[in-house]
C-alpha cells in the first residue's frame, strides 16, 4: 500500500483499473419485518469502491443509505435482513457469512464513524478503556502496551493531551473530541475500509470541518477507503471522488462527483443539486419579495436598494446595532431606519442580557448587550453554533425568559412591562415556529385540533367559521384538508413543519420567530419550507426573526443577518453584505465551514 | 381501513427504521417535477384523497395490543376471572359462607377433588364447597384489587398532578409527603388501620391503596416534567394558553399513559396483597369467609391432608396476578413510542 497518499489525486486523472473494488455491493436487497408485513428497505442498490477511494452515498432519510452501509458491515437491525444480491469486500462475499467470521472484518477491516458522538460512546467507560479494548480485542496490543498504543491512537486522531484525556470520560470532552475519539477507535486497527454514517451532522459547522479533515487526513495516511453516507450534496461533492445518489431504497444515480453535480440525469438527482442549499445560495426570488410588496406594504421601501451594500456601522464590535446608528452618507438609509412613523422597525431589541448565575463560578452571559432591529415585512436571521445564545435570544423576545436587563419594543411598545391584557395581545400579534416538528406538535391532538386550538383560545368566531379558518390555513400551507383528522405521528416531517406553520399563522400574526425551522428536515423538504415561508411572507406582509445554525439557508431566506458567538454579536449586516464581505473573523470561519461552498469569500478576507 | 397506516417512521432514525419513510411533501411549488407525482402515489398508505380518520396513540396502542399474543393472553385470563365474579351468585352451586358438606369431614380425612361427585374440587375443613368459595374468592380478591388500585390511583394522581403542575416549593412539600408514606411499611400501615377501622375488608383495600399512592404520584410527576420540556408546551406557551390549559389538555394527557400501564400492573399486586393482609387475618370475616388469601390461612393446618386448599387458592392468585402483569406489561409496550415505529 505505498504511495496510498497519492492515490486521490491521481486517480482524478486516470480511473484505475483494478481487478476487484474494495467493496462491491451488487443487487442489494433488504428487507424489514414489521407489524405492517415486509418492507423493502434497499433494492437493487450497486456500488462499487475501489482500495483508497471515497464514495458518498447521497440521499435524505429513508432513502436506505444507513441500511445498505449498515448491510455491508453486518450490523442491521434485529429485523432487518438481507434478501437478495452480494456485497463483495476484499474478494470474500459477506452476505451469510457466519458471526464470528464477521466480528473478525468488522472492526478489524472495516471501521465504524457513527452518526452521534453523544450516543455511541459508553458513558461509565474511560475513552482510554475503550479505545484499548478495540486494539486488545483485535491483538493489536498487549495488556503491558495497550495504554501507550491508547495515547498513541488518540493523538493520531489529533485529539490535545491524549494521555490526560483518555482517563476521562465522556460526559466531560465536547461533541467534536468525542467523534475524534470515535475516529481514532475506528481506524486504530488500521481497516481498509472506514464506513462513516453522517459523521458531523451532530456537530457545529466549524467543527464539522475540522474532523472530516480529520478523517481525510487520516484515511489518506493509511491508505484507507471512505464510504461516506450523508443527506448533505455539498459535503459529498466536497470529500467524495464519486458519488451514488439513493432514493426511497434504490440507486438512482451514480458516477464521479464532479460530473453527477454539473449534469445530474435523474429528476430526483437534479432536485437535489438545485435544493442543497449550500451549492446554490441565492436569496429565495428576491425581486418578488421587493416587487410584491412594495406596494401592498408601505414598510419595505428601504429595500429597493437591497443587493448592493449597506454594511453596518462597524460590524465588528459587538453590539452592533445601537439605536443611535449613524447612517451611511452615500446611502442616505440606515438599516430599517427611514425617516417616517412606518418605516419604524416592528422590533427593537436594546443590550438585551441574560445571565445565569452559576454556584461558585462566574455568571454565565446567555446574552449579552445584544441590540438589532425587525424592519417590518423583512427576515431578520440570527446565525450561531450550538451556545451562542441566539435561542435566548429569541426565547426572550417570544417573552419565554425574562430577560436580566436590556429592552425590547414591538411596534413602539415596551414587551418587558406589558400587563396581562396587553401580552394577550402581543401573544396574538408573535407567533413561533419551533426546530423541531417531531415534538412540537401535541401527539394527542388531531392536526385540525392542533391548528384550532390558538382560534379557539382567543375566541376566534363560532365552531364554523373557525373549521372554515383551519382549511383556509392548511390549504394555504399546502396540506390536503383531508388531513385534518390525521395525527401528527402519521405525519412526515415536513408535513408537520406545515401544520406547525398554519398554527402559528391561525391568528393572523404580524412577527413569526422561526427557531431553527427547518434543520430537522431532509434538503428537499428544507427548501420547500423555506419557499413556503417565503411565499407566505410575500403574500402577508409577515416579519421573520430566523433562527439558524447553518449559514448556507440563511441565505436563502434573509435580508439581514445577525452572527452570534457565545452570547455576544460579533457582526450584523444585511444578507448579502455577510456573505461577499464578510468583517469579523468569526463570520469568515463560519462562511469557510460551509460544505462545499461556492462562495468567493477569498476577496472578503483582506 | 385506518389498521393498515404505518405510523410514519422517518425523523431521527428514519434511515434504519423504513417503516413507512416520510414522503417528501406533496405540495409547494412542483420543486420534483415528474417525480412528485410517482412518490405520493408509491408512499406506503399515503392516501389523501379522501377524509381520513387518524389514528390516535390509544387506538394505535390497541390496535397492537390486538396483535400481542401476550396480551390476548392476560387479556383472556382477566376477563375470565372477572366474568366469574360477577357471575359469582349465578354460577356459583352454593353461597360463600355455607358449609353443605359439614358431614361428610371426619377427623383425618377432608374429601379431595373428584372424591364427592357433589362437590367437584373438593370441601375444606369446616364442609365448604371449595369450587364455590373459589368462586366468590375471585369477587371479593378483584372487588380488593380494584378498589384499592383505584383509591391509589385517584391519590397518587391528585399528588402527583399538583407536583408535577406547579412545581417549586408545592413540588417539594408534596414529595416530601409521599416519601413519608413510602417510609411507613405497607403492613404496619395495614395493620393500624385495622386497628382503627376494625378488622375488615376496608382496611385491606385502603391500606393496600394508600401503600400504593407514591408509585402513581411519583410516576405522574416525572411524566409531567419531562412532557413540560416537549416543544408542544414551549408553543401553547407562546399562543399564550392559561397554565391550566397547557397543564390539564396538553400535558397531562400526554403523561397518563406509562401511569395506566403502571395501574394494571399494580392491580397484580394489589391482589397479591390482598391475599397476604388476609391471610394475616386483616381481612376480617369469619374464618368460613370466602376469599382466596383467608382459604390460603387455613389450609396451613391442613397441608398434610388436603394440599389442594393451599394449591388451588394460591393458583388462582398466582394466574389473575399473571393475567394483569400481561397486559401491563403488553401496554407498555404499545405505548412505548420506540416500538410504536416497528
Amino acid at each position: 500500500m505505498s504511495g496510498m497518499g497519492d492515490v486521490r489525486a491521481e486517480d482524478e486523472r486516470t480511473p484505475r483499473v483494478e481487478p476487484e473494488p474494495l467493496l462491491q455491493i451488487r443487487d442489494l436487497q433488504v428487507d424489514f419485518t414489521t407489524m405492517h408485513g415486509s418492507v423493502r428497505a434497499v433494492e437493487d442498490a450497486s456500488l462499487s469502491l475501489e482500495a483508497g477511494r471515497t464514495l458518498a452515498v447521497v440521499g435524505e432519510s429513508g432513502s436506505g443509505k444507513s441500511t445498505t452501509a449498515m448491510a455491508a458491515i453486518g450490523l442491521l437491525a434485529g429485523n432487518g435482513k438481507v434478501t437478495g444480491g452480494s456485497i463483495r469486500f476484499n474478494g470474500q462475499d459477506l452476505v451469510g457469512l457466519p458471526e464470528s467470521r464477521m466480528r473478525d472484518i468488522r472492526g478489524r477491516q472495516i471501521g465504524l464513524v457513527p452518526q452521534d458522538p453523544m450516543s455511541n460512546l459508553n458513558p461509565v467507560s474511560r475513552i482510554g478503556t475503550q479505545v484499548a479494548e478495540t486494539l486488545l480485542t483485535h491483538r493489536l496490543a498487549t495488556r503491558r502496551d495497550v495504554d501507550a498504543r491508547v495515547v498513541e491512537v488518540l493523538e493520531a486522531a489529533g485529539i490535545p493531551e491524549a494521555g490526560r484525556r483518555s482517563r476521562q470520560y465522556p460526559h466531560e470532552l465536547s461533541g467534536g473530541l468525542r467523534q475524534r475519539a470515535l475516529i481514532a477507535v475506528a481506524l486504530a486497527c488500521r481497516p481498509r475500509l472506514l464506513i462513516a454514517d453522517e459523521p458531523t451532522s451532530a456537530l457545529d459547522v466549524t467543527v464539522q470541518q475540522v474532523i472530516l479533515d480529520q478523517i481525510e487526513q487520516m484515511t489518506q495516511e493509511l491508505g484507507t477507503a471512505i464510504l461516506l453516507i450523508t443527506h448533505d450534496l455539498g459535503l459529498a461533492a466536497e470529500r467524495a471522488q464519486d458519488l451514488v445518489v439513493m432514493h426511497r431504497g434504490k440507486v438512482v444515480e451514480s458516477g464521479p462527483a464532479a460530473q453527477l453535480l454539473e449534469d445530474p440525469q435523474h429528476p430526483y438527482t437534479r432536485s437535489l443539486v438545485r435544493a442543497a442549499p449550500s451549492v446554490a445560495a441565492v436569496r429565495l426570488a428576491p425581486e418578488a419579495f421587493t416587487g410584491a410588496r412594495g406596494e401592498d406594504h408601505p414598510a419595505p421601501a428601504q429595500r429597493e436598494g437591497h443587493p448592493g451594500a449597506r454594511p453596518l456601522p462597524d460590524g465588528g464590535t459587538a453590539g452592533a446595532l445601537p439605536a443611535s446608528a449613524p447612517v451611511r452618507a452615500e446611502d442616505g438609509r440606515g438599516w430599517g431606519r427611514g425617516a417616517g412613523a412606518d418605516t419604524e422597525p416592528l422590533v427593537t431589541i436594546t443590550d438585551l442580557t441574560k445571565v445565569y448565575p452559576v454556584r461558585g463560578g462566574d455568571d454565565f452571559y446567555a446574552a449579552r448587550n445584544v441590540s438589532l432591529e425587525i424592519p417590518r415585512g423583512t427576515t431578520v436571521s440570527i446565525v450561531g453554533e450550538s451556545g451562542s445564545g441566539k435561542t435566548t435570544t429569541a426565547r426572550m423576545l417570544l417573552r419565554l425568559i425574562e430577560p436580566t436587563s436590556g429592552s425590547i419594543t414591538f411596534d413602539g411598545r415596551d414587551v418587558l412591562t406589558l400587563d396581562r391584557r396587553e401580552l394577550r395581545d402581543f401573544r396574538q400579534r408573535v407567533q413561533a415556529v419551533f426546530q423541531d416538528p417531531y415534538s412540537s406538535l401535541n401527539p394527542m391532538f388531531t392536526v385540525g385540533r392542533i391548528i384550532e386550538e390558538p382560534l379557539i383560545a382567543y375566541k376566534r368566531g363560532g365552531a364554523r367559521e373557525r373549521r372554515d379558518r383551519v382549511v383556509e390555513l392548511m390549504d394555504q400551507v399546502a396540506l390536503p384538508s383531508s388531513m385534518h383528522r390525521r395525527y401528527p405521528a402519521e405525519l412526515s416531517g415536513g408535513q408537520r413543519q406545515r401544520v406547525a406553520i398554519a398554527r402559528a399563522l391561525a391568528l393572523r400574526p404580524e412577527l413569526i420567530v422561526c427557531d431553527e425551522p427547518v434543520s430537522a428536515l431532509d434538503v428537499l423538504v428544507q427548501d420547500q419550507i423555506l419557499t413556503l415561508l417565503g411565499d407566505l411572507q410575500q403574500e402577508l406582509g409577515l416579519s421573520y426573526l430566523f433562527i439558524s445554525h447553518d449559514l448556507a439557508v440563511v441565505r436563502l431566506i434573509s435580508d439581514y443577518v445577525c452572527v452570534m458567538k457565545d452570547g455576544e454579536l460579533v457582526e450584523a449586516a444585511t444578507s448579502e453584505e455577510i456573505f461577499t464581505n464578510p468583517r469579523h473573523a468569526y463570520t469568515r470561519r463560519l462562511l469557510a465551514s460551509i460544505p462545499g461552498n461556492e462562495l468567493g469569500i477569498e476577496t472578503g478576507v483582506a | 381501513m385506518s389498521v393498515n397506516l404505518p405510523p410514519a417512521a422517518g425523523g431521527p432514525t428514519g434511515d434504519l427504521t423504513p417503516g413507512g419513510s416520510p414522503a417528501p411533501d406533496p405540495a409547494s411549488g412542483g420543486l420534483l417535477p415528474g417525480t412528485t407525482g410517482t412518490v405520493v402515489a408509491a408512499g406506503p398508505g399515503r392516501d389523501d384523497g379522501g377524509p381520513v380518520k387518524g389514528t390516535s396513540v390509544w387506538k394505535d396502542a390497541f390496535l397492537r395490543l390486538r396483535r400481542n399474543p401476550a396480551a390476548i393472553a392476560g387479556a383472556v385470563i382477566v376477563a375470565l376471572f372477572l366474568l366469574v365474579a360477577v357471575l359469582a351468585p349465578l354460577i356459583a352451586p352454593y353461597p360463600g359462607e355455607a358449609v353443605p358438606g359439614a358431614r361428610e369431614i371426619t377427623p383425618g380425612h377432608i374429601p379431595g377433588p373428584g372424591e364427592l361427585p357433589q362437590f367437584p374440587l373438593g370441601l375444606d375443613r369446616f364442609g365448604g364447597d371449595v369450587l364455590s368459595k373459589l368462586i366468590w374468592g375471585a369477587q371479593s380478591s378483584l372487588m380488593i384489587g380494584v378498589v384499592s388500585t383505584a383509591l391509589g390511583l385517584a391519590g397518587g394522581m391528585v399528588l402527583g398532578l399538583l407536583a408535577g403542575a406547579f412545581g417549586g416549593w408545592v413540588d417539594g412539600v408534596v414529595m416530601r409527603i409521599v416519601d413519608i408514606l413510602l417510609s411507613v411499611p405497607n403492613l404496619l400501615l395495614a395493620v393500624s388501620i385495622a386497628a382503627v377501622l376494625g378488622q375488615g375488608p376496608y382496611a385491606v383495600m385502603i391500606a393496600i391503596g394508600v401503600s400504593q399512592v407514591p408509585i402513581f404520584a411519583r410516576l405522574l410527576r416525572s411524566s409531567m416534567l419531562s412532557q413540560k420540556s416537549a416543544d408542544y408546551v414551549l408553543a401553547a406557551q407562546t399562543l399564550g394558553l392559561s397554565r391550566r390549559t397547557i397543564t390539564m389538555s396538553h400535558v397531562l394527557p400526554n403523561s397518563v399513559g406509562p401511569v395506566i400501564v403502571q395501574a394494571t400492573l399494580t392491580l397484580a399486586t394489589a391482589v397479591i396483597d390482598a391475599a397476604a393482609l388476609s391471610f394475616l387475618g386483616l381481612g376480617g370475616g369469619r374464618p368460613e369467609t370466602a376469599e382466596w388469601g383467608r382459604m390460603l390461612t387455613y389450609a396451613q393446618s391442613e397441608l398434610g391432608i388436603a394440599p389442594w386448599l393451599a394449591f388451588l387458592p394460591g393458583l388462582c392468585i398466582a394466574v389473575t396476578a399473571l393475567g394483569f402483569t400481561l397486559l401491563g406489561e403488553s401496554l407498555r409496550e404499545a405505548l412505548d413510542p420506540k416500538s410504536r415505529a416497528r
